[in-house]
């Protein structure tokens, strides 16, 4: 069982985390935050892109497409 | 008193009634459910947003007018659309609503619900439609809707947009919400002792400022301001007071400087009730069963099958617009010759028929043609949107569109550039942020557009001999691929410069919802792709309309009186002499072409391109080239058929031999060739550099909603495209290349 924290770009593919933070640039922060993914929301990395960016995780029973940059700032454990 | 009896009585005034939903949520069908036909577009004011209006009847007798919202996920807003959308319903706008409805996606409720809650502190009566009730019950999703009504104070109705389930109730509903006028019990929000005091604080200031007259507005209005404005002032928001900012700006330092998040307080409280009242309403399945759309996108987002998948229905979706709007061009373009000839026929020569003929029948001529390559492209991105391919499109391309700077979603808009800029230009409204909307509009008229073709036909088939090759390939197949290489460079180049200048800022970023996969409802998509036409014909068909006109009269005026005498006299004496009927008709018609010539060259554009010639003839370019060059800015094939007059070439097109031969023939005043293959080289460079139509500069001021983004990028392609040919032709010349 891996609690260790760590960013959401580094959960793999199929695997479910919870969030624990968000950070990085406001308005990208405030757009993660609104669309569910507050600290304690589960996420499940669903797929990759075809390029490997971006991502798509499953989080409040809907798919997000986020970009790896973004996920970066989503500490998880 | 005298005011709730006017309201109730015969002149009553009509209701109104919000709409707002996440994107996805079946928000637009249900809309179209409620409202039948009798939908209204207009603009909002200053935005180039769709204002959809519709007068609906309600069971208890009453009509009602229901105002589409744009989609959101929450009210807190980067843009002025956002904003807009947030005023009306804040009441800050013209009118306050008497009712919302908020749409939420059954199936995916919980996201639902954070937009709901915010739409319930504003305390106005408020409706929820369960959307997709039907989907929810597939999953096995079950929710409590008594349940819901008890914790929020709003009505709750199970709707199935798609299929008209639900309407009746949801009509009866929105009856007693307005009928009652009660304020839903919103559920209260937790806060924390110092974020009551930053919100009161705020609030006060409002208040005193008289921003806004009620205490709960002001409330609302407060944590809005806390959560969107921006520090930096970056957002686009209008009518906020410089103190007020200044006010938002300390609560925010001070907050940071107490270790506060005040964006994280405020939504995770928020969720924190969401989350509440999920557990409460709101039962699904431990493990959801594993879902087609998943199964789908096993394959439609697969590494190989997603790339190829990618492929297949770009070229699908450009084929369309290439080809399958060929038959409907056609028809428009014949129907205008025949208006053109018939008015011809009827009205004697002379000022009134050419402005008839060749200013606005060619001008109406000039807007109807984009209809069907609109219509075609609009159909198709609605077809894709609603199926939900369009948002797994830009999941597969999003990494390389980055690389530029551009959004994922941009690619579609750029890909129909190269067949036309103006149907491309409107598909950038699919784009949500407002800055990649600008960049992709600026950089697309750079793709090689398909009334481009004509000028490289003619330029490579008049420069490169037939015979004359690059290696194993003929040399003009080299040069037309080099142009669409060009062009895709140039584009893409573009963007990521002005991404970091102009439109600098913060990096937009993507994020996406991928939504389950989905049956388009037709007639919903049918009146999308009316509403996108009808709006293209009257904002910018107008604008294109007179532009047509004023180019006309350039190219027309003034008239030599001296040209028409002379070719009347020529007239007379070739009809006088016995010639056969053949050669008689072809002397009738060198006189007219060599006088319509004539004309051109003594009009106001005939004169610009002789002062041009110093600033152009750098490029390789002479007079003659430059009124062919303005007389392009009316489109870019008419290019060819201005040079032709010209050169006094009657009904000149790109397989024209005569006007090759003499294209050839034409020299500099010291006798050096014109057309060498570096000048030819140069022009199509130009050609693919410049922003050559006036349509496309029409359209992007309809969409960028003001004439400084047009402009600018007249501009910039302007000075591109002469520095582009200017390098080609100057170094070219320099080693000595192709002269």
């Amino acid at each position: 069982m891996i609690t260790a924290r760590r960013p959401l770009s580094r959960v793999p593919v199929g695997s479910s985390a919870v969030v624990s933070r968000v950070s990085g640039a406001r308005t990208v922060v405030r757009r993660l935050l609104e669309m569910g993914l507050v600290p304690g929301t589960t996420v499940t990395v669903q797929r990759e892109a075809p390029l490997g960016d971006p991502v798509e995780v499953r989080v409040r029973n809907y798919a997000l497409s986020i970009r790896r940059a973004d996920a970066l700032g989503i500490e998880v454990e | 008193m005298s005011a709730i009896a006017l309201a109730r009585g015969p002149v009553a005034r009509q209701a109104l009634v919000l709409v707002a939903g996440n994107p996805n949520s079946g928000k637009s069908t249900l809309f179209n459910a409620l409202s039948g036909a009798r939908t209204r577009v207009a603009n909002y004011p200053g935005v180039t947003i769709d204002r959809r209006s519709a007068t609906v009847a309600l069971p208890d007798g009453r009509s009602v007018e229901l105002t589409d919202l744009p989609g959101t996920y929450s009210l807190s807003a980067r843009s002025r659309e956002e904003q807009i959308a947030v005023e009306s319903l804040l009441g800050r706008g013209p009118r306050r609503p008497d009712a919302i409805l908020v749409v939420a996606d059954a199936t995916s409720l919980a996201r639902g619900l954070y937009l709901t809650l915010e739409i319930l502190e504003i305390g106005r009566p408020v409706v929820i439609a369960l959307n997709m009730a039907d989907e929810a019950d597939r999953d096995g999703i079950a929710i409590d809707t008594e349940r819901l009504e008890h914790l929020t104070g709003a009505r709750v109705v199970r709707t199935v947009a798609s299929r008209g389930t639900g309407l009746e109730a949801l009509r009866t509903a929105l009856a007693s919400a307005i009928e009652q006028g009660t304020a839903p019990l919103a559920p209260a929000v937790e806060r924390t002792p110092d974020m009551a005091a930053d919100l009161a604080e705020l609030e006060a200031e409002i208040l005193s400022d008289r921003l806004m007259d009620r205490p709960e507005d002001a409330r609302v209005w407060a944590q809005w301001l806390l959560l969107s404005l921006d520090h930096e002032a970056t957002d686009e928001f209008t009518g906020i007071p410089a103190s007020l900012r200044q006010t938002v700006q300390r609560i925010h330092h001070r907050a940071a400087e107490a270790g506060r998040n005040l964006d994280l307080e405020i939504i995770s409280a928020r969720y924190r009730v969401v989350d509440a009242l999920m557990a409460s309403v709101c039962r699904a399945p431990e493990t959801p069963r594993r879902s087609w759309t998943d199964r789908v996108d096993a394959v439609l987002t697969h590494r190989i099958g997603g790339a190829l998948a990618f492929a297949a229905v770009m070229m699908v979706v450009f084929q369309a617009l290439f080809s399958w709007s060929e038959p409907a061009i056609a028809v428009i373009e014949d129907t205008m010759a025949a208006a053109q000839s018939a008015v011809s026929g009827v009205l004697p020569p002379g000022p009134l028929n050419s402005l008839l003929v060749d200013g606005v029948i060619a001008g109406v001529g000039n807007v109807v043609v984009f209809v069907p390559q609109i219509a075609l492209l609009f159909l198709f991105i609605g077809l894709l949107e609603d199926l939900g391919y369009l948002a797994r499109a830009a999941f597969v391309i999003d990494r390389v569109m980055r690389a530029v700077g551009l959004h994922g979603r941009a690619f579609v808009p750029m890909l129909s550039g190269f067949s036309c800029a103006v149907p491309a230009v409107m598909a950038t409204r699919t784009l949500e942020n407002r800055t990649d909307r600008l960049l992709t509009m600026l950089v697309l008229p750079l793709t090689s557009c398909s009334a481009r073709l004509p000028v490289y036909v003619l330029v490579t088939a008049t420069v490169f001999a037939p015979g004359s090759r690059v290696g194993l390939l003929s040399a003009g197949a080299v040069a037309l691929f080099s142009m669409y290489a060009l062009s895709v460079v140039a584009a893409l180049t573009a963007a990521a410069v002005l991404r970091r200048t102009v439109l600098k800022g913060p990096v937009p970023t993507l994020m996406l919802e991928l939504p389950p996969y989905r049956l388009p409802v037709m007639s919903v998509l049918l009146r999308g792709v009316w509403q996108r036409v009808r709006t293209f014909l009257v904002d910018a068909g107008t604008v294109i309309l007179a532009l047509t006109i004023v180019l006309w009269a350039l190219l027309s005026y003034p008239k030599s009186a001296d040209i028409a005498e002379q070719a009347g006299r020529d007239r007379a004496v070739v009809s006088s002499m016995s010639l056969p009927g053949d050669a008689r008709a072809a002397r009738l018609a060198e006189i007219d072409s060599h006088a319509s010539g004539a004309q051109l060259r003594y009009s106001v554009a005939g004169r610009l391109g002789r002062m041009m010639e110093p600033v152009i003839a750098p490029l390789g370019f002479d007079w003659r080239i430059g009124v062919g060059i303005l007389g392009a800015f009316a489109a870019r094939e008419v290019f060819v058929g201005t040079l032709g007059i010209v050169f006094d070439i009657s009904n000149a097109d790109e397989t024209n031999e005569p006007l090759r031969e003499v294209l050839r023939a034409a020299t500099w005043p010291d006798g050096s060739p014109l057309m060498t293959p570096l000048a030819g080289v140069s022009l199509m460079v130009f050609f693919v550099l410049a922003c050559q139509c006036m349509s496309t500069v029409a359209v992007v001021r309809r969409e960028s909603g003001t004439w400084r983004w047009p402009l600018f990028m007249v501009a910039y392609m302007t000075v591109l495209a002469y520095a582009g040919s200017l390098t080609v032709y100057q170094v070219g010349r320099a080693f000595g290349w192709g002269l």
